[in-house]
């Protein structure tokens, strides 16, 4: 199965969003979410990102690979692992950040969080701290979508496919033929419970075929595999052939959240998952294709900078001020 | 003078919106081909098309997320949830979503969404086709609730509901929707403001929805024993109109809140600790009748016992006042 995509990639090298320069690009925005998460972890532990925060390092692919699909106007829908998704879609990481740091200059003023972020301005309609949220979400945003020319997606963890957010969705995603993509992020734990143990059926992919939807497990750690299964699923949504669920199958590098070191998960599962990074993955992907050292060490090094600067721009930001920033209850 | 049913208020409140603006939709359980449960929307399908008003699956929460989803994206959805007992399910979406979007996104955008549902006892629905949802949604700021008791108010409420850019939980007592009333007069009535519906000088009495109906009756009754009752409508149980109570408790020095619903975690114990905090100085009494701390029951003798009747509302106020009752 890899082998036929690496072949269908490599045919489709010169084709427009198949060039090694891009795909660059697409490991430069990968880099940027690793790099965002590690320096949220750091400021974490300095304390100045407060309460909790659940980071997406290792499933990268993921997001970038279905955004690099999308138009900047299409919707998406994350999770409270989350920080990915925007990044992802479009998010300024100095905004988000902010955000992270509770400051003004937040993305969302500092009132949302690290699980809550919306950014309307690129088309994330939100982040759900309640597990099963964004399903709802993106299926709402596709019925607005569908009389837009637009597409949506939701992203979504393998705990969210024993909600009733994800049955109630489905069904009525395919009923209606709305465009929307739902995109199960499998990382195999919900919170600190293995997947298998409280999942019927082996597998969520399966779980389309009872509303009679396309579906596709996906390797979500490779990032080619990732965006030619979105580029179907997108096309199949843009051309009214009606929504699409892809499990892409992860794994977080992290624990569940700040207080959760991981230590349920067995070792040797962990270290094969190392082994297969999405950022080494795709790094030995770009060399294969033709890339230097030198290049890739050159956007390297581009994203780091931009972390920096980033990271020193929002820890410069003030505070709200709880006298002019503490908002009203309703729009008048 | 023509007379308008409550029922109709409704449709001709949403064909008129759905009209008026093609960001409006509408959809929910069995509302568009068979005109909903209530009969409150026939044709409605029929005259504006399955884009603007469609059937959905029995999914309340898929339903809330969609409507959210499609609210923060562009469209002013207004959903049926058809009984008010039904809202339990789509709690996360309306409570988290929903509520939480203007203020946490720091005011990128609202979510002009209406959720109507039937409500309230009296109809031999049993307890899990009779509760009045209002109070679930009154702790929870960044959502406003319309619950109309007559069918001018009930269609200008709705208007206002669902041009307004904030959620609305919009409450239909299922024993209005019979009733026959006055044509508005006004397009629409703004939500989160009470209204007199009879004036009186002795003792101010509020009510919402059909309690309104039998305070008035209790009223006509009181006016035999020679006593004066005002009628105040809350009409909106969030933002709550205390203001418009507490200029009416000014002139009668004592007031009665009359609640379909439990005295614990009401809207009007709720109201009387805002009237005991700004207008103590005004008051010689003030009260309560609530329905008991069960459930509502079924058996018509049981329920009607249950229910505050316009002759217990009555009564309350001459035990309360120690008048014999005119025979």
């Amino acid at each position: 199965m890899a082998g036929t995509q690496t072949e269908r990639a490599h045919e489709r090298r010169d084709h427009p969003g198949e060039s090694p320069a891009e795909y660059l690009d697409r490991y430069g925005r990968m880099r940027l979410i690793r790099r965002f998460e590690q320096e949220i972890h750091r400021l974490f532990l300095k304390g100045e990102v407060h309460g909790t925060t659940h980071l997406s390092a290792g499933q990268e692919a993921v997001p970038v690979g279905v955004c690099s699909t999308l138009e900047p106007d299409d919707y998406v829908a994350g999770t409270y692992r989350g920080h990915g998704h925007a990044l992802a879609k479009g998010t300024d990481p100095e905004a988000l950040a902010a955000e992270m740091l509770g400051r003004r200059t937040g993305v969302c003023g500092g009132r949302a969080g690290s699980m809550n972020v919306i950014d309307l301005e690129h088309g994330l309609v939100g982040c759900f701290g309640i597990v099963g949220g964004s399903i709802a979400a993106a299926t709402g945003a596709a019925i607005s979508a569908q009389r837009q020319g637009r597409v949506a997606v939701a992203f979504f963890g393998d705990g969210a496919s024993n909600q009733a957010y994800f049955h109630e969705c489905l069904n009525w995603a395919q009923v209606f033929g709305l465009p929307v993509v739902y995109v199960c992020e499998n990382n195999f734990y919900g919170e600190f419970t293995p997947m298998a143990s409280v999942t019927a059926g082996g597998e969520i992919g399966i779980r389309a075929a009872s509303f009679g939807m396309q579906s596709q497990v996906v390797d979500g750690n490779d990032l080619w595999a990732v965006r030619e299964a979105s580029l179907e699923a997108v096309g199949r949504a843009r051309g009214g052939e009606g929504p699409t669920l892809l499990e892409c199958q992860t794994y977080r590098h992290y624990g569940h959240s700040k207080s959760d070191p991981g230590k349920y998960r067995p070792p040797d599962e962990v270290e094969s998952w190392l082994g297969r990074d999405p950022l080494d993955l795709a790094r030995a992907r770009l060399l294969d294709m033709g890339l230097s050292d030198g290049d890739l060490a050159a956007k390297e090094d581009e994203i780091d900078a931009q972390i920096d600067r980033a990271v020193e721009n929002a820890l410069a930001a003030p505070y709200p001020d709880p006298e002019r920033d503490s908002g009203t209850e309703f729009k008048e | 003078m023509s007379e308008l049913e409550f029922r109709k208020a409704i449709r001709d409140a949403l064909h008129e919106e759905i009209e008026r603006d093609p960001a409006v939709v509408f959809f929910g359980e069995d509302v568009a081909a068979a005109g909903g449960v209530f009969m409150t929307t026939p044709e409605l399908h029929e005259r504006h098309g399955q884009d603007r008003v469609f059937d959905t699956p029995i999914s309340e929460l898929a339903m809330a997320g969609a409507a959210f989803g499609a609210a923060v994206t562009g469209l002013r959805p207004v959903i049926e949830i058809m009984f008010g007992d039904f809202m339990a399910l789509p709690m996360d979406s309306l409570v988290n979503q929903s509520a939480k979007f203007w203020y946490v996104s720091n005011e990128q955008a609202s979510v002009p969404l209406v959720v109507r549902s039937a409500v309230g006892a009296g109809g031999r629905f049993g307890a899990m086709h009779s509760q009045i949802h209002g109070t679930w949604f009154q702790g929870i700021p960044g959502i406003k609730i319309a619950a109309p008791s007559s069918p001018a108010d009930a269609k200008g409420l709705l208007k206002s509901a669902i041009r307004d850019d904030n959620p609305v939980i919009f409450l239909e007592h299922k024993r209005l929707y019979s009733v026959k009333g006055p044509e508005p007069t006004e397009e629409t009535v703004p939500l989160g403001t009470a209204a007199v519906v009879r004036e009186g000088s002795d003792i101010t009495i509020v009510s919402a929805m059909r309690g309104v109906l039998e305070s008035l009756e209790a009223a006509e009754l009181l006016a035999g024993d020679g006593i004066d009752a005002e009628v105040v409508d809350i009409r909106s149980l969030r933002p709550l109109d205390h203001e418009a109570v507490l200029e009416s408790v000014a002139q009668t020095n004592r007031v009665m809140l009359v609640e379909e619903g439990t005295r614990v975690g009401g809207w009007a114990g709720n109201l009387l600790g805002i009237l005991a905090a700004e207008g103590l100085h005004d008051l010689d009494d003030a009260w309560i009748v609530a329905t008991d701390d069960t459930p509502a029951p079924y058996s018509p003798t049981l329920e009607d016992a249950w229910l505050p009747g316009g002759a217990e509302i009555a009564a309350a106020v001459r035990e309360r006042l120690g008048v014999a009752a005119a025979s």
